[in-house]
């Protein structure tokens, strides 16, 4: 399920919204079903959360007792330590499962684990796979656990988009009508994906910049299938990076996926440098105090030039550390009212 | 959700001359015992709570020429009940004086069952160590199910556990008064 048009947008997986009975949410496994008030509700939340992080003993005691497993089937640092951290801080008890060590070496399948995790009694499961849908399976078929999407496949990365989100709201105070310029490899990209539904639903303007060939397909054609409420059907694709950065409020770069040169999407690396690498003197066209944010881990000299990723404007170490208090913020969310859930589950 | 229907009796305990009476009385109070503003930091728990301490503290500025400072304290990461809680928001704390040594005067609308003035303590314990804590209530109604009493007192009122304290804030709501209104069936 890797292939571009596979990638479950609006499709069977995004139908699957899971809501408890109660209304409330269980599972975060993307920003498709939520609301703007929600995405503004956890926002709220998250400035709290960065509060406790301040704090000279980053400890509060409100996930005493509750049991929170990372399972990454996929290389990461950030979001792994970054959800980590997000438990202890909350007293949560954390443990993280990678699928080397773990039984899945012995080929066990993703659904019997989180099935073991549950009859264990599992509170949240943070999960990150190769495969898109993967965490839609796990919330599925485990009715007492919440299921956290840490990035599937192509699909979706919604606790990157939150906490993207989060970042570009503090520092221009709202995200109606911000100007908001997505570059480079949107096509494999579920950081992008996931912030197309939060942008748009927080009623930015997106454009996004970069090789047609890694645009992705259904901007540039079948656009008109697409439904007016659909967040692709607002959103500008220019691949000029001159012009489409003109009056930005925040220039996003992400990773140019090195694997895609070798897949023909590139004529060459130094073509892509020249023509989509974010720049001081590109951010010049940008409104001034314009942000400049990737969600890591970069590429320094490829999508992003070093001296933009260290500069003034970069927020990108800002995004990191918000990226802890939005994982708090969701984790309690999680949490939260699962006492009277788990006895309707029961 | 506890909707007021005009069927619901309702009875009005406090008016808002009442509730600004209360308040006046207690800033004295409070400046009586600590002899004055040194080293006292008014510290409202949200929502009503902050409102009625930075009343407090305009009374404080008025009577004594010097200002209190003024904290927020958000006490949802530290209830004792999130299990049952369906969709809990968290408010941002806000501490503009380091809280070590200082006399703190916890600020709230309503005393219950002294749990929220629990969560309150610990709260403040995590952000530095007080030389002590007072605790300022607009309304005491009883039924405590925890060790824990009030310093100073708007008004006391005999409640039943069927019945709600209602505090009304112009800056929250409609109209300023403290009205107990008898719950319905539907409310837990």
């Amino acid at each position: 399920m890797t292939t571009p048009d596979a990638m479950a947008l609006g499709g069977e997986a995004g139908e699957v919204t899971l809501a408890a009975p109660t209304g409330s949410r269980r599972n975060v496994l993307d920003l498709d079903d939520f609301t703007a008030d929600e995405i503004t509700s956890v926002l709220d939340d998250t400035g709290a959360m960065v509060e406790v992080l301040g704090r000279d003993i980053k400890k509060v005691p409100t996930l005493r007792g509750r049991v929170v497993v990372t399972m990454f089937y996929e290389s990461s640092t950030r979001t792994r330590i970054s959800f980590e951290e997000a438990g202890k801080v909350l007293s949560a008890d954390v443990i993280n499962m990678s699928s080397s060590g773990s039984s899945v070496d012995k080929g066990e399948s993703l659904l019997n684990t989180g099935l073991t995790l549950q009859a264990m009694g599992v509170d949240v499961v943070v999960v990150r796979y190769p495969h898109s849908g993967a965490p839609y399976l796990l919330a599925r078929h485990l009715p007492q656990v919440s299921v956290i999407n840490a990035g599937d496949g192509l699909h979706a990365h919604p606790t990157q988009a939150l906490l993207d989100l989060y970042t570009m709201r503090e520092r221009l105070g709202t995200l109606l009508g911000a100007k908001v310029v997505i570059v480079g490899d949107v096509l494999h990209s579920r950081v992008a994906r996931s912030n197309l539904w939060g942008l748009t639903k927080m009623g930015a303007n997106v454009v996004l910049s970069g090789p047609t060939t890694l645009m992705p397909l259904d901007l540039l054609s079948g656009r008109d299938e697409l439904e007016e409420d659909h967040p692709f059907a607002q959103v500008d694709v220019d691949t000029d990076l001159d012009r489409a950065i003109e009056g930005a409020d925040v220039v996003m770069a992400l990773r140019l996926q090195s694997e895609r040169q070798q897949g023909g999407f590139l004529p060459s690396l130094r073509e892509y440098i020249r023509r989509w690498q974010v720049t001081d003197a590109r951010m010049a066209r940008a409104k001034s105090g314009a942000l400049v944010m990737h969600p890591g881990p970069m590429n320094e000299g490829v999508e992003i030039s070093t001296a933009l990723a260290h500069g003034e404007s970069s927020v990108i170490e800002e995004q990191v550390t918000n990226g802890v208090a939005v994982r708090m913020a969701l984790l309690y969310r999680l949490c939260a009212g699962r006492g009277s859930r788990m006895a309707q589950a029961g | 959700m506890a909707q007021i229907g005009s069927d619901r009796p309702e009875r009005q305990i406090m008016d808002a001359q009442e509730i600004q009476r209360s308040l006046s009385r207690i800033a004295h109070e409070i400046l009586e015992r600590n002899r004055g503003v040194d080293d006292l930091v008014l510290v409202g728990i949200h929502t009503r709570g902050v409102i009625l301490s930075q009343r407090l503290g305009e009374n404080i500025q008025r009577f004594e020429g010097s200002q209190a400072p003024l904290a927020e304290l958000d006490i949802n990461l530290y209830r004792d009940d999130l299990q049952a809680r369906e969709n809990p928001r968290v408010r941002p704390t806000k501490f503009p004086v380091d809280v070590q040594g200082k006399r703190v005067v916890l600020v709230d609308d309503v005393l219950f069952t002294g749990r929220t003035v629990r969560a309150a303590l610990d709260a403040l314990s995590d952000l530095g160590r007080p030389k002590q804590v007072q605790l300022a209530i607009l309304v005491d109604r009883g039924h405590r199910e925890l060790p824990i009493r009030a310093d100073y007192v708007g008004k006391n009122v005999p409640t039943s556990l069927d019945e709600e304290v209602k505090v009304r804030l112009t800056e929250t709501d409609r109209n300023e008064d403290v009205i107990i209104v008898k719950l319905g069936r539907e409310i837990k």
